[in-house]
C-alpha cells in the first residue's frame, strides 16, 4: 500500500488593489511632494540635498528635546565648540560634488575599472620589463612611501573628522574623502604587489623602511603623524586639504610623478596616480567651498581669517620642511625632466592662488 | 578576485599601517576599556578594489527595482495601513545609519589593531550608503504614494516628535559616551547583530505582504552589508575579552545595550509588524514568533550563549524578561495603543482594527480581546470629529502613561514602573533595568571603579514637559503637523481621505489641555505621589485594559 502524504497547503498573502497611488484623490496636502523642512539652494531641491540635509539633527534647527546622550566630560551630539572656527550658519555648506550613495559607488567603481584595466594591460604587454632600473627604484621607494601617507590620512584624518562636523553635509563630504584616500592607498599597495610579482628587480617590502627611516621622507611622515594628533576637526581639514595636500601631496603627485613617469617609459603609474589627482580635485572643491563660506561669513569671517592665518603659520613651515626634504628624490630617475625648484614653484603658485580664492593672506614663510 | 589573490592582497594592504614615532593620533573619544593585552583579531577581509564594484552592483539592482515599481504601479496595491507607519520608521532610521558611520572613528581610536581599522572604515562608507539609500526610498514614497503628508516634513518631524526621540537613542547611543560601549557593544554586538534581523529582514517581509516590495529591496540590500559589521564587532569583543579588567564593563554594557535595544526596537518594529499589516493569515508569524526565531534562537542561543565559554556572564535574565514582556505582558500591544492614543501629535495616520484583526490577535495572543479589544472599538467609535474629542481626552479607561526616563518608551507595563528621586528629580522608569541604567550604569563610577568615559543621560527627556499645560491645537501647530490648507491635521485616527468632514482640524482638537505626567508628579506632595504611584501600578496589565 502506498502511504498517502498530505500536501501542505501553500499560504501566501492576497493581493488587494487599494488605489493608493499619488493623485488618486484630492485632499489637503495631496500635492505636497517635496521635503518642506529646509530651503534648497536653488529653486528645486537636488537629490543630494534631499538625502543629506537635516539627517543629522541640530538643536538650533528642529531638535526640540536636545541631545539625549552626553559624554562624561561634555555634551553629546555634534557640539559647535569642537572647532575654534565659527559660522553663523554651518548648514549653508553644501558639497559641490553632491556625493551620496549612488555617486560614491559609480565614481569609485569607474576608477577601479580604469586601474584594473591598466594593470591587466601592463601585465599583458610586459610593460614593466622596459622600465629602467632607476625608475623601478624610484617607484619602489617613493610611491611605496607615499601610499602610507594616503592610508594614514584616510584612517586617522578623514575618517576621524567625519564624526565631528556640525552638519551632515560636512561629515558626508569628508567621509567620501576618506573613501577616496583608502581606495587610492590600496591601489598603490596592490600596484606595488603586481610589480613585486613581475619578473623585474623590484623589492615590494622596501617601502616600509623608506617610510619609517629614509631621511627624505621623515619630515613628511612627521607632518602626517602630527596631523593625526590634531583635535580640532576644522583645523585638521584645513591643514590637510588646504596646506599639506598643496605643498606636499600635489608637489609629489602632480609636479613630480605625473610629469616624469612617461618620460621614464612608464605609462601605468600616471593612470593610477591620476585617479588620486582626480580625487583630490573633488576633495579640494568641497574644502574650498567650506573655507570660503567661513572666510566670507558676515559675522565671523574676519575672526576666521585670523584663525586660519594662525593655522597657516603653524602648518606651512612644517609642510615646506617636508617638501624641501623630498628634494633628493627629484634626482633619482634617469630622465630628470623637471627640477625640484620648478616643481616647488608651481606648487607654491597654486597654493597662493587657492589662498587668494579663500581671501587669505599668503604667509611670509612661503616666500622664504 | 580569487580567494588566494584576495588573501595576498589583504596581506599587502596590512603593510600600509605603521607605528608612529613623532606623534600619535589624538584620542578624541575615550574609553574605560583597555586593550593592552589584546591579541590582534582579524575581521572579514575587504579591499576597496572589490568593495566598490560589489556595492555598485547591489545599488543597480535596488534602483532597477525602484524603476520597476513605478512602471508597475506598485502603489495601486500598497496598503495604506502599512505605508503610514513608514512615515515614522523612515523618519527615524537614516539617523541611526549615519550615526553608525560617525561611530567608526570612535572604535578606531579605541582599538589598537590596524586590520580592524580597515574594516571599520569600510563600514563607515556602508553606513553612508544605508542612510542615503533609505532617504531616497522615502522620497520615492513621498512622490508616489497617495498621502505625502508626514513624508514631506520627515526630518523635522523626527526631530520634534515623542516617538522620534525614542528612536533617536538608536543612533545617539552609537556616537556618545565610552567609545567601546557606544560603537562596539551597543551598536555592533547588540543592535546590528541582534536587532537588524527584525528591523531589516522580518519587517520588510511584512512590507511585501502589504504590497510594498521596495522596502524589502532596499533593506535586504542594506542587511547584506551587516555580516561584515557583525564581524568587526565580534573581533573587537574578543579583543576586549582578553583582559580581565574589561569583564565588568562588558557585562554592564551587555545589560544596558540588550535592554535598551529591546525597549526601543521591539516597541517600534513590533508595532509596525503587528498593527501595520493587513495580512491576517493564521499561519503568518506574529512578531513574538519572529522574535523567537530571529532574536532568541539566532542571536541569544547561537551568538550570546557561546560567549560564556570565555567566562562572560551574559544577561540571561534580561533575555527571558524581554521574551516575557512580549509574550505575557503585552509590550507591543501596549505600545501600539499608546501610539494610537497620541494620534493628534503623530505625523502619520493609524488605521482602526477590525473584527478580522481582533480574531488574528486573539489567535496569536490568547486573551488579547479582553485586554485591548474594547479600547480599539472605542478608537473606531471616536475616529471622526464633531461629536467627540480625540480619544486621549475621552473616558475610555486609559490613563496617559508616565514616560521612562531612560528608554523614553512610557512605563506601559504599569506594575513594573519604578519611581525614584534621581539627581534631585522624581523620575519614572519602565523597569528596574532602565532605573539601573540611569542611576548606576551611566555614571562616572561603576562598581567601585572610576568610569569617566561613560556617557550621561541628558536633554529634555520627557517630551511632554515641553508642551505642559498647552492647548492641544497649539501644540500641533507648533510642531508643524498641519496640512497645507493650514488647518487639517497630518495625523488622523483613520485612513479615510475621501471625505473632508472626516478629517480632524485644529478647531476640532482645540480646548483640550495637555499635561505632563512628570511635571505633575514632581508637583505632588509625598503622600499624593505615593497614592498616585500605587494607583498607577495597580492599574497594571491585568486590569488596565477594561475599557469604560
Amino acid at each position: 500500500m502506498t502511504e498517502t502524504t498530505q500536501t501542505k497547503q501553500r499560504s501566501f498573502p492576497s493581493i488587494e488593489f487599494t488605489d493608493s497611488e499619488a493623485g488618486a484623490l484630492e485632499f489637503p496636502s495631496s500635492q505636497s511632494r517635496s521635503y518642506n523642512y529646509y530651503k534648497p539652494a536653488k529653486l528645486r531641491a537636488t537629490m543630494y540635498e534631499d538625502v543629506t540635509v537635516d539627517v543629522q539633527p541640530d538643536p538650533d534647527r528642529h531638535l526640540s528635546q536636545g541631545w539625549i546622550y552626553g559624554f562624561g566630560n561634555g555634551p553629546g551630539g555634534y557640539p559647535k565648540e569642537w572647532t575654534a572656527a565659527k559660522s553663523s550658519n554651518w548648514h549653508a555648506f553644501l558639497d559641490p560634488n553632491e556625493e551620496w550613495n549612488q555617486t560614491i559607488y559609480r565614481n569609485n567603481s569607474a576608477v577601479v575599472r580604469q586601474v584594473d584595466l591598466g594593470l591587466q594591460n601592463a601585465k599583458r604587454a610586459r610593460a614593466y620589463d622596459a622600465w629602467n632600473p632607476a625608475w623601478l627604484k624610484f617607484v619602489e621607494r617613493n610611491l611605496g612611501a607615499w601610499m602610507h601617507a594616503e592610508n594614514g590620512l584616510a584612517l586617522h584624518v578623514f575618517t576621524s573628522i567625519q564624526r565631528s562636523g556640525p552638519t551632515n553635509m560636512i561629515n558626508t563630504a569628508v567621509a567620501v574623502n576618506a573613501a577616496h584616500k583608502m581606495r587610492f592607498a590600496q591601489d598603490l599597495a596592490l600596484f606595488n604587489l603586481d610589480l613585486s610579482e613581475a619578473d623585474v628587480p623590484f623589492d615590494g617590502s622596501a617601502h616600509k623602511e623608506v617610510w619609517q627611516s629614509a631621511p627624505e621622507w621623515q619630515p613628511t611622515r612627521e607632518v602626517v603623524e602630527r596631523l593625526t594628533a590634531v583635535g580640532d576637526w576644522c583645523e585638521l581639514l584645513f591643514a590637510t586639504n588646504i596646506v599639506f595636500e598643496q605643498l606636499v601631496g600635489s608637489l609629489f603627485r602632480t609636479e613630480l610623478v605625473m610629469q616624469i613617469a612617461a618620460r621614464n617609459g612608464d605609462y601605468i603609474t600616471p593612470t593610477i596616480v591620476g585617479t588620486g589627482e582626480h580625487d583630490y580635485d573633488r576633495d579640494l572643491s568641497y574644502s574650498r567651498n567650506l573655507f570660503r563660506l567661513l572666510t566670507r561669513d558676515a559675522e565671523f569671517g574676519e575672526s576666521n581669517k585670523v584663525l586660519f592665518g594662525e593655522w597657516l603659520a603653524l602648518w606651512v613651515p612644517r609642510c615646506l620642511d617636508a617638501a624641501h626634504a623630498l628634494q633628493p628624490i627629484w634626482s633619482q630617475p634617469a630622465d630628470k625632466s623637471v627640477t625640484f625648484a620648478d616643481s616647488l614653484d608651481a606648487a607654491k603658485q597654486k597654493f597662493r592662488s587657492l589662498l587668494e580664492d579663500l581671501g587669505l593672506d599668503t604667509p611670509k614663510e612661503l616666500d622664504q | 578576485m580569487s580567494r588566494q589573490s584576495l588573501t595576498k592582497a589583504h596581506a599587502k594592504i596590512t603593510e600600509l599601517s605603521w607605528e608612529p614615532t613623532f606623534a600619535t593620533p589624538a584620542t578624541r573619544f575615550g574609553t574605560d576599556y583597555t586593550f593592552e593585552k589584546a591579541p590582534k583579531k582579524d575581521p572579514l577581509k575587504q579591499i576597496m578594489r572589490s568593495y566598490f564594484p560589489m556595492e555598485e552592483e547591489k545599488d543597480n539592482r535596488v534602483y532597477g527595482a525602484m524603476d520597476g515599481a513605478i512602471r508597475g504601479n506598485m502603489f495601486r496595491q500598497v496598503q495604506q495601513r502599512w505605508l503610514e507607519w513608514q512615515k515614522l520608521f523612515l523618519s527615524i532610521i537614516p539617523f541611526p545609519e549615519i550615526s553608525a558611520a560617525r561611530a567608526m572613528p570612535m572604535a578606531i581610536d579605541a582599538v589598537p589593531n590596524p586590520e580592524i581599522h580597515n574594516g571599520l572604515a569600510v563600514q563607515m562608507i556602508d553606513e553612508v550608503r544605508h542612510s542615503t539609500i533609505q532617504m531616497n526610498l522615502k522620497r520615492l514614497y513621498m512622490n508616489n504614494y497617495i498621502d505625502p503628508a508626514g513624508f514631506d516634513m520627515t526630518e523635522k518631524a523626527f526631530a520634534n516628535n515623542y516617538a522620534g526621540t525614542i528612536g533617536r537613542q538608536f543612533g545617539e547611543g552609537f556616537i556618545t559616551g565610552d567609545a567601546i560601549t557606544a560603537a562596539n557593544i551597543y551598536l555592533t554586538v547588540v543592535a546590528e547583530t541582534a536587532f537588524t534581523n527584525t528591523l531589516f529582514v522580518a519587517m520588510p517581509d511584512e512590507a511585501a505582504a502589504n504590497g510594498d516590495y521596495l522596502l524589502p529591496t532596499v533593506f535586504h540590500s542594506v542587511q547584506s552589508d551587516e555580516s561584515r559589521h557583525i564581524s568587526n564587532g565580534y573581533s573587537i569583543l574578543l579583543m576586549a575579552l582578553a583582559d580581565e579588567r574589561n569583564r565588568p564593563l562588558l557585562e554592564r554594557d551587555l545589560r544596558y545595550a540588550w535592554w535598551n535595544n529591546h525597549c526601543v526596537v521591539d516597541a517600534a518594529i513590533g508595532t509596525f509588524i503587528e498593527y501595520g499589516t493587513k495580512d491576517r493569515r493564521k499561519d503568518r508569524e506574529s512578531y513574538a514568533e519572529m522574535w523567537r526565531r530571529w532574536i532568541y534562537d539566532d542571536y541569544y542561543r547561537s551568538y550570546l550563549l557561546p560567549l560564556e565559554k570565555y567566562g562572560l556572564t551574559i544577561p540571561h535574565d534580561l533575555v527571558e524578561e524581554a521574551w516575557n514582556r512580549i509574550t505575557n505582558k503585552g509590550y507591543v500591544h501596549e505600545v501600539a495603543r499608546f501610539f494610537a492614543t497620541g494620534w493628534p501629535v503623530n505625523y502619520w495616520r493609524i488605521d482602526a482594527m477590525t473584527d478580522k484583526d481582533f480574531e488574528w490577535f486573539e489567535e496569536k495572543y490568547p486573551g488579547w480581546y479582553s485586554k485591548y479589544g474594547k479600547w480599539w472599538e472605542n478608537y473606531n467609535r471616536l475616529a471622526y470629529p464633531g461629536k467627540n474629542k480625540p480619544i486621549a481626552f475621552e473616558e475610555v479607561g486609559y490613563q496617559y502613561p508616565h514616560r521612562c526616563w531612560t528608554c523614553m518608551v512610557p512605563a506601559l507595563i504599569r506594575e513594573d514602573m519604578v519611581t525614584e528621586k534621581v539627581d534631585d528629580q522624581w523620575r519614572t522608569y519602565c523597569s528596574e533595568t532602565c532605573y539601573w541604567t540611569d542611576a548606576v550604569a551611566f555614571r562616572g563610577e561603576y562598581d567601585g571603579r572610576p568610569t569617566p568615559n561613560m556617557g550621561r543621560l541628558t536633554g529634555f527627556r520627557e517630551w511632554e514637559t515641553l508642551h505642559h499645560n498647552k492647548d492641544l491645537a497649539d501644540i500641533v501647530q507648533d510642531l508643524g503637523y498641519v496640512r497645507d490648507d493650514g488647518k487639517t491635521l497630518i495625523g488622523q485616527p483613520h485612513l479615510d481621505l475621501d471625505d473632508p468632514k472626516k478629517m480632524w482640524t485644529l478647531d476640532d482638537v482645540r480646548g483640550n489641555t495637555f499635561m505632563s505626567p512628570n511635571v505633575l508628579l514632581n508637583e505632588m506632595s509625598d503622600a499624593e505621589r505615593e497614592a498616585h504611584i500605587a494607583a498607577y501600578k495597580a492599574n497594571g496589565t491585568a486590569s488596565t485594559h477594561t475599557a469604560a
